[in-house]
This record gives structure tokens, sequence and C-alpha cells, in this order.
């Protein structure tokens, strides 16, 4: 295995916008090179996470090696790296993509290109990635493949014309996307003698063999007994073992060198240390400079996390503890809330992050969980000088304290059908947008380009964004910097008292219309007590808006169940389970739910 | 010597209520005769356990007992009579209602030993009659009760419903007026519960959720303010004419509590007959099966049995005898368990105390707000 002919090895991966068949099309690669009998192969190997199965999204890279027998007789080692498909993850995205040679646009026949399509085959363009497309799902009756051809050639501007025609779902035109990877897709480069630089383009954590690093040998070799070093984090390990991807498995080779996709394991410990996008260099030998494109990962995303059961905080600090050995990009530091008790201020990519995280806690770890309203990080810049970055709302200084605040902006890319562009227009202008500019990328569709605030599109803006435009329009974004903005902190008073878990910011002109909906949210989630429950909205200790939960007159169950007690018993046992799920404030009772359902207020559909 | 009560269950009736969702459906003659051979054998059966206890109350409810042929029924209490010792001066009543009896059936009910009718009006307006689906009309049951009168019954309940779909607090109140004119000893008045799996549910069910949220539907069931409204009329109607209002949904004239259900309330032993009966004997449950068929064919066999534990107990004594205007006794509570209600419910009592909804401290009981406020009380009593 050590004496691999360079110029029989494909390290390529597959960019295309969210199901438009990427997953498929890597199955029946690994499936048509002989890695798996299709009875082996559960649907989409990649995806190996539960959740990623029923999303439909890529969340960890992926990579498998499987050996194709070209029509010229030769032999050729793929090295198929799956990207993750969300715009949270463009760095991670980024990284694989720098770890391949060429890449495969998949564009489907009856959507044509998306935002996102765009947004990845930029990335790869920009990574020096040779790409050539590939036309999918041409067996649907809506299917346009002249059409899309076209744009792809006029709006990305690659050609097009003898692009594969395919349906992966249904195995048609998979032989012609091989030829095409082997004939497309150049050989790695590189000196196997030369010091040592690989690049990390993902990592996880086994309990048994510690990090897997997941690298791309630039140059150099290694194998086992290498002393290596990260470049940016400065850990230094001696490698255990290296090896390549099966399906699903590692399978352990002598070395590898330049021009190879592989795995190193070196009994490290935590996934911090081996951070995307950093270099691996020989410790005794290392290479001159780092490779370029690292960049430490920030959270652009804030929220407390708070186990419903307030004994289960213990177990929510071990789970996010063994999620984190598998993602870099999750933080969490212990928070308290006077609502919630004790928690976690967790920060992530994105939204959807978030919602992984989130889920993953919920199902894996079988934790119920209360989550605050997600926030971005604010700076404060105090008349002292000092600057500080906030994440908690509750952590807001004094006003009296504050010279001015900034938020995050970002550069988005809205792709819209025409008839759609209005009522997008009106939903950026809402969320405070600055438009750029627009172009048409055809008579029917259009990239709308704007400067949005990041906490104006982490809530509810995909969502809003889908229901407004059907679900046609497709996003993507981008940080740009942050901004001087006129930002107050939004108070939710519940009889009387401040909820500190639904305190947050907000731009000072959109506070009274998110305060107004807030009350009204909350005063159909909180249930009626004894005694009437104003809720209000307040800035900076004045009230912007009331709503009333009305007291409740009775709750007696005059009827006779005569001597079925058991039934009688059933309705108290509901009552008294309901009961469970809420958490007290004060004397009012507030069910778990309400603290989430006020992240969607958008109520135009 | 202990006693126990017995209850009898007659799942049959003519037609059933849009409102209804208790064990019983009309059913042909042959069925009929089958369930009182069946019910009959099961009360000669089981007598021998119970040999050693004397019958201090029987309650014949349904359904709608009256709908049984008398004689078949009149024969299964004198069964009664027979295998149990049924004490003197036993309270037996019978669930009856108008449109179902006659003076021939009233007078075979009084001589076979009934001699207490619980008749089931539910409204005195025949539209509202006709919009609950009851098969008879307010004059129907002034025949009725007229017929009981000349037939010797002394005690006598007659069942009132309230917030009903389209009511109002006049409609009611009129109700009210006229049954105390005719000087029943009982009056039950119950709210109408929109119960899921009924016929009401289909049409008001989206409105009974809204109620249960907001406090208010869409005008049709009566709001929660309107219905506390009839509550306390009722309250305050019956009590100057001398009822006194002893449990949550029931009053009486003095000596005229029905003593049968008060023996569910303080958790006696009680024994219940017929399909889908509940029993309650030495801290231990057991139901009969609800599937007709098998019952039929073994009336004695199948029973689902439940050991009711301390915890079970302690939390039936609390949220049943809260029920009882009279309350729950401390010393009661100690003799049961052997510790004080203190000891387990400190921290709820003194809670509810001090929301105006418990009151007392031997003796608790729930003040005219806990009235209004009963399950929220109860529910904090499961442990």
């Amino acid at each position: 295995m050590s004496n691999i002919d360079q110029s029989k090895i494909r390290n390529f991966c597959i960019v295309a916008h969210i199901d438009h068949g990427k997953s498929t099309l890597a199955d029946r690669i690994i499936e048509k090179t002989g890695l798996l009998t299709s009875r082996e192969m559960q649907a989409q190997v990649l995806d190996n996470m539960d959740l990623e199965r029923e999303r439909g999204i890529t969340i960890k890279a992926q990579t498998v090696r499987t050996v194709y027998k070209a029509k010229n007789g030769e032999e050729y080692i793929f090295n198929l790296i799956d990207t993750p498909g969300h715009v949270d993850f463009n760095y991670e995205v980024s990284r694989s993509l720098a770890a391949c040679d060429g890449a495969i646009l998949i564009v489907d026949a009856a959507q044509g290109i998306e935002a996102q399509t765009l947004a990845n085959v930029y990335l790869a363009l920009d990574n020096d990635l040779d790409v050539f497309p590939v036309i999918n799902k041409i067996d649907l009756p809506s299917a346009d493949p002249e059409k899309v051809i076209n744009e792809i050639e006029d709006v990305i501007g690659i050609e097009a014309q003898d692009a594969p025609l395919i349906s992966a779902k249904n195995g048609i035109g998979i032989e012609d996307v091989l030829e095409a990877i082997v004939a497309k897709i150049p050989a790695p480069k590189g000196d196997p003698e030369a010091p040592l630089a690989a690049l990390i383009f993902d990592s996880l954590y086994d309990s048994y063999k510690g990090v897997i690093i997941f690298v791309r040998i630039k140059e150099g070799t290694v194998k086992k007994g290498t002393v290596i070093r990260m470049m940016a984090t400065g850990a230094v390990e001696e490698v255990v073992e290296v090896g390549y991807f099966g399906a699903g498995q590692f399978i352990p080779c002598e070395e590898l060198s330049a021009g190879m996709v592989g795995y190193i394991t070196a009994s490290i410990k935590n996934v911090k240390d081996t951070t995307v996008g950093d270099t691996v260099t020989d410790h005794n030998r290392p290479c001159k400079e780092p490779l370029p494109g690292y960049k430490k990962v920030n959270s652009m995303v804030y929220c407390g996390m708070y186990p419903a059961d307030g004994a289960k905080y213990p177990d929510l600090r071990d789970a996010l503890e063994k999620l984190q050995l598998n993602d870099a990009s999750l933080n969490y530091e212990p928070e308290t809330s006077i609502a919630l008790g004790f928690g976690f201020r967790c920060g992530f990519l994105g939204l959807l992050h978030l919602e992984i995280i989130q889920e993953r806690l919920e199902r894996e770890y079988n934790l119920d969980l209360v989550t605050t309203a997600p926030g971005v990080i604010y700076k404060v810049h105090k008349t002292n000088g000092e600057v500080i970055e906030l994440t908690n709302p509750s952590n807001l200084p004094d006003p009296s304290e504050i010279e001015y605040m900034e938020e995050p902006i970002v550069s988005a890319e809205i792709m819209v059908t025409t008839e759609f562009i209005g009522s997008i227009m009106e939903l950026c202008q809402e969320r405070r947008g600055r438009y750029l500019g627009m172009e048409y990328l055809e008579e029917t569709r259009a990239l709308l380009k704007y400067d949005l605030p990041l906490n104006e599109i982490i809530y509810d803006f995909f969502d809003a964004l889908k229901s407004r435009s059907r679900g046609y329009a497709s996003f993507d974004y981008d940080l740009k910097g942050y901004e001087q903005s006129k930002l107050v902190k939004l108070d939710i008073l519940i009889n009387k008292e401040e909820v500190d878990a639904l305190s947050f910011i907000v731009h000072a002109d959109s506070a009274y219309e998110r305060g107004r909906k807030m009350c009204e949210k909350l005063k159909d989630e909180i249930p009626r007590h004894l005694f009437e429950i104003p809720i209000q909205a307040a800035v900076g200790g004045k009230v912007i808006a009331r709503e009333t939960v009305k007291a409740m007159r009775k709750d007696v169950l005059a009827k006779c169940y005569g001597g079925d007690i058991t039934r009688k018993k059933k309705l108290l046992e509901k009552q008294k389970e309901g009961k469970k799920r809420m958490r007290q404030i004060g004397n009012v009772e507030i069910p778990q739910k309400a603290f989430m359902s006020v992240l969607k207020l958008d109520d135009k559909k | 010597m202990n006693s126990i009560s017995i209850y009898i269950h007659i799942p049959f009736c003519i037609k059933k209520c849009k409102y209804c969702d208790f064990l019983s459906a009309p059913y042909g003659k042959t069925v009929q005769e089958e369930y009182l051979r069946a019910l009959k054998q099961e009360i000669i059966e089981e007598a021998e356990k119970y040999k050693d206890y004397t019958v201090k109350t029987v309650y014949i409810g349904g359904g709608t007992p009256s709908v049984a042929d008398p004689d078949g029924l009149c024969g299964i209490i004198k069964k009664l009579f027979a295998c149990y010792r049924v004490e003197k001066d036993a309270e037996i009543s019978m669930e009856v209602n108008p449109g179902t009896v006659n003076p021939d059936s009233l007078q075979k009910y009084r001589k076979a030993g009934i001699n207490r009718l619980s008749i089931g009006l539910q409204s005195t307006h025949n539209r509202e009659l006709e919009l609950l689906g009851r098969i008879h009309t307010y004059e129907d049951f002034l025949e009725a009760y007229e017929n009981a009168r000349k037939a010797g019954f002394e005690n006598i309940n007659v069942d009132l419903m309230g917030a009903l779909p389209g009511q109002s607090l006049t409609d009611y109140e009129e109700s009210l007026k006229r049954i105390i004119s005719l000087k029943p000893e009982h009056i039950s008045t119950y709210s109408l519960i929109v119960e899921e799996n009924t016929e009401f549910y289909k049409i008001y069910g989206e409105e009974k959720e809204k109620i249960e949220r907001t406090g208010e539907g869409f005008g049709i069931l009566p709001s929660e303010e309107t219905e506390r409204e009839m509550a306390a009329l009722a309250e305050e109607m019956l009590t100057k004419e001398g009822y006194r209002h002893y449990e949550i949904s029931n009053y009486a004239k003095e000596g005229k509590a029905c003593k049968h259900n008060i023996v569910y309330w303080k958790r006696r032993n009680y024994i219940g007959f017929g399909l889908g009966a509940a029993s309650l004997f030495e801290n231990t449950r057991f139901t009969n099966t609800k599937n007709l068929t098998e019952y039929l064919k073994n009336p004695v066999g199948k029973r689902e049995v439940e050991k009711l534990s301390v915890k079970d107990c302690m939390e039936e004594f609390m949220f049943l005898g809260l029920r009882m205007y009279e309350g729950v006794k401390d010393s009661d509570f100690i003799d049961c368990f052997g510790k004080s209600m203190y000891t387990c419910y400190k921290d709820v009592i003194d809670k509810n105390k001090e929301e105006g909804l418990l009151t007392g401290s031997e003796t608790l009981r729930l003040t005219d707000k806990g009235f209004c406020f009963a399950n929220y009380v109860m529910a904090q009593f499961l442990l």
C-alpha cells in the first residue's frame, strides 16, 4: 500500500444545495466501486448519525476510500470527502474542500441553481478546485437538463455541455460520473520526501483510540512513531496509528504520504487540540510554515440551556462534555438563572448547529431541556473605555455605564423566484436589512444581496423566508463585521417579576413590536392561576406592552363517578403531571415550553 | 360486626344521552334477560365472602335501572335480601328516569324494599332536555315524581344539570325554583362535563378546551364565570330552603344526605356487582370486566385487582374526604395510617390555607372558595 502512484489517486468532494442528492450520489459511487454490495448499504452510508438521516443533511464531514477500475484498465483510488451541507458549517466545508483536488457539482435538474449551490461552488473555486457539474434527478417529470446546463454556464461560468445526466436515486448514469472523476479531477501533487504538512479537515473522538484526526497529506509522509505537532494549538504527540477510511470503519496502513487522505491517532484526549484547518507537521523536521487558510472558529449564536429537571444538571454537564469531544465548535460555560436555575451558556456556529446539539442532548442523552432565546455576541463599549463581549443579556451593564453598543452584521445572498421578490424584500426590510443590490440570474430568478444584522436572522428568519416564498427562496450568509447600533434590553415581567431567562437584546425600533408579540404569546402559554397575572414588556424599567392572564374562576369536577375512584384519580394525576413541567417564578407557574415559544414570533404566513 | 355497601350496575338505557360517557347502551330484551341472570349469579356466588358483614346501603345505578324489567330487577333485590345480611334500616337507592316508570313499576320497587329514588331530571326546560338527548319531557318527570310519592317513596333525589349549551343563569334559576317547589329530600346539582367519546364532544369539544384555557368559549357553553354564578345561585337558593350543601355537588334536607355516596368519600368497604362495577374492600380495589360478552360468560370470574399501597390510600383519604363539606378529621387519618396527616401534608395544607382554600386544623375542610377550586387543591394531595 505504501507505493501508491500519486497519479492514480483522486481526492474529491461533492458540492450541492441541500436536497439535490449529494448523499445519494455518494452512496452510488461507493456501491459501484465495489466497496459494499447494495445489500450491505444502509441507505446513505455517509450520513451516519440518526439525526443526519432524518434531516437529510450532513452534519459532520465523512470520508471514504474506494477503488475504481476505469475503462482504460487502470485502478484508481477514490477518496470521497463528504462535506457538511449547511451555511452554519461554512468553515468546515472550506477545510474539507481544501483537502480535495476537485469537486463534483451536483445540480437538481428540476430546481436548478440555488443560493447554497453558488456559495459552495465559490468556496470550491476559492480553494482552487477543478469543478465539473453533474445534472441529477433527470428522471423527474419536471426535469429540464438543457435549461440547467445553460444556467450553470451563464451563472457560474463553468463548462457544462458534457455534464453527465444522471439519476443517483435510480442508478442512472453513474458510470459516466466515475469516468469523469478519473478524467476531470486532477491527481494530487506533493513530495513524499518533503517535511510533513498535513491539513486537518475533521476529527472525532473515539473512546478507545482517543482523538482520530482526519488529514490530507499535502507534503511529506507520516507513519507510526512519527512525533507530530499541531502547528496552531502546539500539541505534540507520537503517532500510534495511521490508516484510511473504509465505509464506516478505519483501516490501518503503514504510512500516509503526500497526496493521500487518511487518519492519524496519537492518544490525543481532546478534540480542542486538533482544530479543523490546523496543520500537522513532524515535530523533529517541521515544515517552514503552516498550510494557508487556518482560522479559529468562533461561536456566532449563544443561548442558555437548562435541564428541565434541576437535578439533571450534572447529566447535562456530562453530556455537553461528551458532545464537545466530537465537536470543537461547541462552547459552553456554567451560568445561573433566577428563573431556570443552574445551566450553561452555550455557543454555536449558527441556529442549525444549536438545534442539532439540542436534539442530540434530548435524544442521545435523554435530557429534557429548556432553552432561552438565542442571541449573538454584542460588543458593549463602556464609558470607562472597557469593551465587553456580551453573550448573556442579563449581564448587560447599567445603561449609564454604556457609551455605545455594536452588533454583528452579515452579508446575505438570497436567491428567489421573481414572484416572491416583493415579499422577501419586505421581510429583509422588517429585519433591518440594508439593500445592496439585485442580480437577475435568468428571467424568473434573482439574487438579492443584503446586509443584515445577525440577531435578526437567528430567530426565525429561515422559517419566515421559506413560508413567504412557499419554500422557493434559498439563503446563504457570511459574517461581515460589527456595526454600531441602537440596541436595548427588553425585559419581560410576569406578575411584576422580571424573568431573566426571557430578556433579550433588540434594536430600539423593534422593541415595541417584539415586546407586544412576546406578551401575546406568553398570554397564550401561561395557564390561568387563582389570581390575575400581568405580563409586561419593559425597556429600561418603562413598560411598553402589557397583556393579562385572567384569573381562573373555578376548577372543580362537579360530577359523580360513583365508586369509580380510579377515573377521578387519573384526572387529578394528569393535573399534577402538568404542574411538573412548570417553572415557578415568584408565585406564577410557567410551562417550560413558554420559554421556547417566544422564539418564533413571525406571524405573517 | 363490620359493614359493607353494595352497588349494582344496570348498563341499560333506551337511548344514549349525548353527553353520557358512562358504561351504558340500549340493549335488546334477550341481552337484558341474560344480563339479569348473570347479575343474579354473581350476587349469589359472591355472598359467601361477605357472610360476616352486614349491608348498610345498597345503590342500584346505571345506565337506567328502570329500563330493566321490573319483575326481573325486583327478583334480584329479593335475592340480595336472601343472601346478605341487609340491615333493617339500610338505605336502598335506585336510579330511575322519567319516561321509564309507571305507578305499577314504582309500587313494585317500593314493595321489593327500595326506599330511596334518584330521579334523573337534569332540566325543567323541554328544549334543554331535547338538546341533551333525553327521552323525556318535564311533564313526564312531574308525573313520575307524583307517582313515586304515591307509591310511598319518602326519600327522593332529583338530578339537575348546569352549564348546558345555551343555558342562561335565568334558565337555571327557573329549573332550581321549580324543583325546590316540589320539596324533594335531596338535590344533586352537576355541571355538564363535555367528555371525550361523547356526541357532545364532537360539537363542543373545541369550545370546552378554549374555556379551560381562557375561561371563555364561543358563547354557546357558559363561560367559567357564568358557571360559577350558577353554582353560587344554587348554593344560595338551596341553603335558604333548608338544604345543606354536604358535598361538592349534593344538597340534602337534614338527615337525608345519601349514605351510600358518603361510603365512597369515606372509603368504607363497598362491593360492586355487574358490568364494570368497582369495589373497595379492605384497601383492595377490584373492578369487573367492562366487556359484556365476557361478563355474561363468567360474571364471577374476571376481576381486575389492585392492592392499594399506603400512599394510594392516603391520597384517596384526602381527595375523597375533602369532597364533603365536613371535610376530613386528623383523628380518622391517625386511625387509618398511624400518623397525623400533618406529617405528610403540612406544606400543602399550609399553602392552601394561605391561599384561602382550606380551613381548620383537627378537622380540615375546603372553604367556599376552596369548593370552586377543589381539583386544584386535591391534585396537590397526590404524593
